[in-house]
């Protein structure tokens, strides 16, 4: 390409509040339930019903807000968004138009060693629509209302990122924000955030926007940077052939890597909203404000900071472990059971990332418990399993939070500590391996390691190293 | 000032509210629009620049509840009146997306 | 003992003395009911097993102690617009005509928990959005009064059911004035609240910001008695008021002395009939010699509340009415041809001209590019008539005029020029934008003998000021024109359609068929008029 272009990224992100109930109703929002069971004449539209806002939500909302540097909108309302379709029982969604409630904040993101702010234009209340199922035999659809009313939080940002690390990087700060508030779980691939991208390219150095499109269903990171990079070039390539691109919604299919436009002519596209007369204004006195900002939990500026003063581990291994919230407590849990803190953050720093990387999970998916953790680190250090066998113990842990208590009596895999049982297996060793015995009575220590090997070998893993070195240096001379 | 509702008009009205409407109806619809909008033209009369836009008509807010599970299984209650049935879903025509 | 010529109250009174049995009022009206339906058609579903049923639980908690209250055992009838758990509720609408709702109405729960007996469900204009109650999808409803005309809308099945006593009182709605108009044209006592005194919860929407739930009764103190059964703050309907007063019975006192009422010049001006105007000026004279100083005032901005108020009701409606998609409950279409298909199908089936011809025009003042200029505009014109009655009310303690600028008109005269109608809600429609109560009682008959209603109307919160006046005009004029309907129809004509109406529905009958046949000279049956006094 002879000229070079810039990509302009804005991000709407959809997240579901951990409230225990609906927006508008006492309706349940635990996951799993069988289909249209967390249901009411409310959530379902039924003719006669009203909504009642839930309290959690607006603190929630919030908090978000004040956390990510808004100002919130003293006096905001709801509106209605109207359109047909069936996961909107009402076939109008109840959001906030007009007087969002919080707006004009940012997030500062990291890039290597420059920092960038992304700002944000507006952040509302929203409620979530239905599941559709697709019945591929009968070309018919099933709507299911259990996730119809569950409460959103709609961020949308200023078109300030410029590529997909900046998006990776702004949607990780902004879901370790809000974790740590508790206001959400964030889980990408389950749903509770999700994130539309807004892209539009332009030629390097102008200051025009490029019309935008609209990319839907990304449900990963790597979705999202795969989505990004086939978007600014499909419209790259348009522009190149002198073609316009059109303001359109996308939906992006990650598995054969391409976007297809969504909308039809029946999709007219004008909501026209307009303010729901079935619920009140909010209005936010400044005592209501202080009073969210005091309950604020601990983010992750100050946890990083007791850890290191409290748990005494370095700056840069409290800053992984409070990377996300959920390592953090699992962190702070473990050490709590069986005081060893910097054993604790090793074993997640280590193993645990390293185990993560190789399945592709976020700290969020972390299955084990900090009872199991604890409790390998603890038989680690009294010497009943070696560190071999620790750490195929922890990849039970990690997969199937066994008890590794258990798990060792089950499986025979205590460290043998029987003097006389290891120095029959020594003799067989040092019989089996003249050249190698040789070789350390020659002054070759790494034959030492050759005989360690075989012994553990023999042992099945089972002998403490270190036991056996000293071992064989007393019985070799 | 005559109000002129075009036929795209209409037929975006329609798809607007999904509704749809036959030439004849179209044309009716059209007519009685037109001298809707003209009667409701006579807003323009008044002078409202120094008036907000009153949605609500008594000063009441922050109307909460708080968030307790209230509500059980209630799966048969709302399939009760399900024009079409599947399981325990409700049918409906295919949804592109 | 003749039953139906009993107020609610009156009733209330022989039941707790045990001088009459529940079940012995549930079938008079019952009886009733079943000789007039095929004529006046009110109800859209008489349930008669489940009265009858509802009769001796209510027998048993009276018996017991239980229930204690002046409503206790009176049967009554429910617009078909508030949802009843099971019942079939309709909004006189094919949309919704196998529709049963899986909870009741906040309103209806309060008159069940009173120990009401509900007869029914009244017939209505579809989705309450008309004058006439021709609008309805079961056919029109005639005032008994006098069956070649109107009862008014949309409450006119509820007003039509009381007027022809097959009920002691009933509960409509009132958006733009659908209690008091077709209360006036039928000879009742109808109110409708201040804005959020009465629950909305399972009001089946059609204005949101102008709906509230109101009492039909035959006088005064029925009015009061039920409107304090109903009325409660409700956390279910977050636009419910907590109000500082429910006791409306303890305003049912004679006396208006210093009492200021204001007459609106441009409500008796041009447009209104003057046998009504009449009647109304006679009626303002009565209370002026009971001590209420009236006066002439200016009200200003009358004519723009009813092109604010079909703006406003039209995009609530438009939107409130989306839900009817044939998805989750409701009549689908039977054959069609993808999504968007069947909703098209569905909804233009389903509904009504009158609905269609309103949903098109709140969806457009709705759209973009027209929301600032209509929608917006219409809501500044709203706070503008609410200023304009704060202004007023600061003068007066009341505002007196006619509930409507004529009688009720002749069945099938209103609907081929919508906007005429539409004018005739004149009076009452500002009232509903400003959130103010309003009360229509009987003043008077025109030559043809068809009632006249005045319309009082009290600022915010004021409803015992509104009895109170009402109270003293009932008094003074010893309920002179509260008379039930002579109903006049042909013997020949009843005795073919006593057939079975229990939960019947479907009566597509064109209005003019019913009406002519009426006509046909037979020796007139009438029923028993006049009451003790």
């Amino acid at each position: 390409m002879a000229k070079q272009y810039e990509t302009v990224i804005g991000l709407e992100v959809h997240v579901e509040l951990a409230t225990r109930t609906k927006i508008f109703c006492g309706c349940s929002t635990a996951f799993g339930a069988a289909p249209n069971t967390h249901t009411c004449p409310v959530c379902t539209g039924m003719p006669g019903a009203l909504p009642v806002l839930n309290k959690q939500v607006v603190e929630y909302a919030m908090a978000i807000g004040l956390a990510t540097n808004c100002r919130i909108t003293r006096v905001c309302k709801f509106d209605r968004k109207n359109y047909f379709y069936p996961d909107n029982p009402q076939n109008y969604q109840i959001s906030q138009l007009y007087l969002p409630i919080a707006r004009d904040g940012y997030v500062e993101i990291e890039m290597g060693d420059t920092k960038k702010k992304v700002r944000i234009h507006e952040m509302h209340m929203e409620e979530d629509a239905g599941k559709l199922v697709h019945d591929e035999w009968d070309d018919t659809s099933l709507v299911d209302y259990n996730r119809s009313g569950v409460p959103l939080v709609e961020i949308v940002s200023e078109p300030d990122m410029r590529s997909a690390e900046e998006v990776i990087a702004y949607l990780e700060k902004l879901r370790q924000i809000i974790q740590y508030l508790g206001a959400s779980d964030c889980k990408l691939q389950e749903g509770s955030m999700r994130a539309d991208v807004n892209l539009s390219v332009r030629e390097a150095g102008s200051s025009r926007f490029g019309t935008r499109t609209e990319m839907k269903n990304l449900n990963s990171f790597k979705a999202i940077s795969h989505a990004i990079e086939g978007e600014r070039e499909r419209q790259i390539e348009l522009l190149e052939e002198g073609k316009a691109v059109i303001q359109e919604t996308r939906r992006w299919d990650d598995n054969k890597e391409n976007s297809y436009a969504m909308r039809s002519k029946e999709d007219a596209q004008d909501y026209r909203y307009f303010p729901e007369p079935d619920l009140v204004p909010i209005v936010i006195s400044d005592e209501w404000i202080q009073a969210v900002k005091s309950r604020q939990p601990e983010l992750r500026t100050e946890k990083l900071e007791r850890y290191k003063k409290e748990f005494d581990i370095p700056q840069y291994d409290a800053e992984i472990i409070t990377e996300s919230k959920s390592m953090a407590d699992l962190f702070e849990a473990a050490a709590a059971i069986c005081k060893k803190p910097k054993k604790v953050s090793n074993w997640l720093m280590v193993e645990t990332m390293r185990l993560m990387k190789e399945h592709g999970m976020e700290p969020e998916d972390l299955r084990f418990s900090p009872e199991n953790l604890a409790k390998l680190i603890d038989l680690a250090d009294a010497g009943v399993i070696n560190s071999s066998v620790a750490k195929e113990v922890f990849e039970k842990v990690f997969a199937e939070d066994v008890d590794p208590k258990q798990y060792v009596e089950e499986h025979g895999l205590k460290t043998v500590h029987d003097e006389g049982a290891l120095r029959t297996t020594l003799e067989k060793v040092i019989e089996d391996n003249p050249q190698a015995v040789t070789d350390y009575r020659n002054g070759k220590e790494k034959a030492l390691g050759a005989l360690v090997g075989q012994t553990m070998k023999a042992m099945k893993g089972k002998a403490n190293p270190g036991m056996v070195n000293q071992m064989l240096r007393e019985m070799l001379g | 000032m005559a109000n002129k509702i075009s036929d795209e008009t209409i037929e975006h009205v329609g798809i607007l509210a999904k509704l749809e409407l036959s030439g004849e109806e179209k044309e009716a619809a059209k007519a009685d629009m037109e001298r809707m909008l003209d009667y409701i033209d006579t807003l323009n009369e008044l002078d409202t620049s120094e008036v907000e836009p009153m949605s609500h008509v008594f000063p009441v807010h922050n109307v909460f509840r708080e968030d307790v599970v209230t509500n059980g299984d209630n799966q048969e209650q709302t399939l009760a009146n399900a024009p079409l049935r599947k399981e325990d879903s409700f049918e409906v025509p295919k949804t592109i997306g | 003992m003749d039953l139906l010529h009993l107020t609610a109250a009156e009733l209330g009174r022989k039941i707790k003395n045990r001088e009459v049995a529940v079940t012995e009022a549930v079938k008079a009206a019952l009886a009733r009911a079943k000789e007039l339906e095929p004529e006046i058609n009110s109800y859209v579903t008489l349930d008669e097993a489940g009265a009858l049923a509802q009769a001796e639980a209510v027998q048993e908690r009276i018996d017991s102690g239980e229930l204690r209250g002046p409503l206790a055992g009176v049967p009554a009838a429910i617009k078909d617009n508030l949802c009843m758990e099971g019942q079939l509720t309709t909004c006189s609408s094919k949309i919704l005509s196998n529709f049963r709702p899986v909870f009741t109405a906040e309103a209806v729960k309060k008159l069940q928990k009173a120990g009401a007996v509900i007869l029914g469900k009244t017939n209505m204009d579809e989705f309450a959005m008309g004058s006439t109650t021709e609008t309805s999808y079961y056919g029109p409803t005639k005032n008994p009064h006098n069956l070649m005309h109107v009862p008014g809308g949309s409450s006119g099945g509820s007003c039509a059911a009381v007027a022809a006593q097959e009920c002691w009182y009933a509960l409509g709605s009132d958006t733009g004035g659908s209690i008091r108009q077709p209360s006036s044209f039928c000879g009742l006592v109808g109110l409708k609240p201040t804005y959020g005194t009465v629950s909305r919860f399972g009001l089946i929407a059609y204005g949101s910001s102008l709906d509230q739930i109101g009492p039909v009764a035959k006088d005064v103190s029925d009015c009061a008695v039920i409107l304090e059964a109903i009325a409660s703050h409700d956390a279910k309907d977050s636009t419910s008021v907590q109000r500082k007063d429910y006791d409306f019975t303890s305003a049912l006192v004679c006396g208006v002395k210093g009492m200021k009422i204001g007459i609106p010049k441009d409500y008796m001006g041009e447009g209104l009939d003057p046998e009504v105007a009449d009647a109304i000026w006679k009626a303002a004279r009565v209370l002026e010699e009971q001590g209420a100083v009236i006066e002439e005032f200016d009200l200003s901005l009358v004519k723009y509340a009813i092109p604010a108020y079909y703006v406003i009701a039209s995009a609530e409606a438009s939107s409130n009415l989306e839900r009817f998609d044939g998805v989750k409950y409701g009549y689908r279409t039977a054959e069609y041809d993808g999504l968007h298909n069947m909703y098209k199908k569905t909804r233009s089936e389903g509904f009504g001209a009158e609905v269609k011809r309103r949903i098109m025009l709140g969806s457009f003042v709705l759209s973009s590019g027209y929301y600032d200029a209509y929608y917006l505009k219409a809501l500044r014109t709203k706070a503008l008539i609410k200023q304009a009655f704060d202004r007023a009310f600061e003068t007066y303690d009341l505002i007196l005029g006619p509930a409507a600028p004529t009688t009720a008109p002749e069945l099938g005269k209103s609907l081929q020029d919508p906007l005429k109608m539409y004018l005739g809600d004149i009076y009452t429609i500002s009232v509903n934008l400003a959130g103010l109560p309003g009360m229509s009682v009987p003043v008077g008959r025109d030559s043809k003998g068809l009632p006249v209603g005045m319309q009082l109307i009290g600022n915010s919160f004021q409803e015992k000021t509104l009895i109170r006046a009402a109270y003293t005009y009932e008094c003074a004029t010893e309920k002179q024109y509260e008379v039930p309907a002579e109903v006049r129809i042909g013997a020949r004509i009843a005795a073919d359609r006593a057939g079975d109406l229990r939960g019947s529905g479907g009566q597509t009958g064109d209005a003019g068929s019913l009406a002519s046949q009426a006509k046909t000279e037979l020796p007139e049956v009438q029923p028993k008029s006049g009451r003790e006094a």
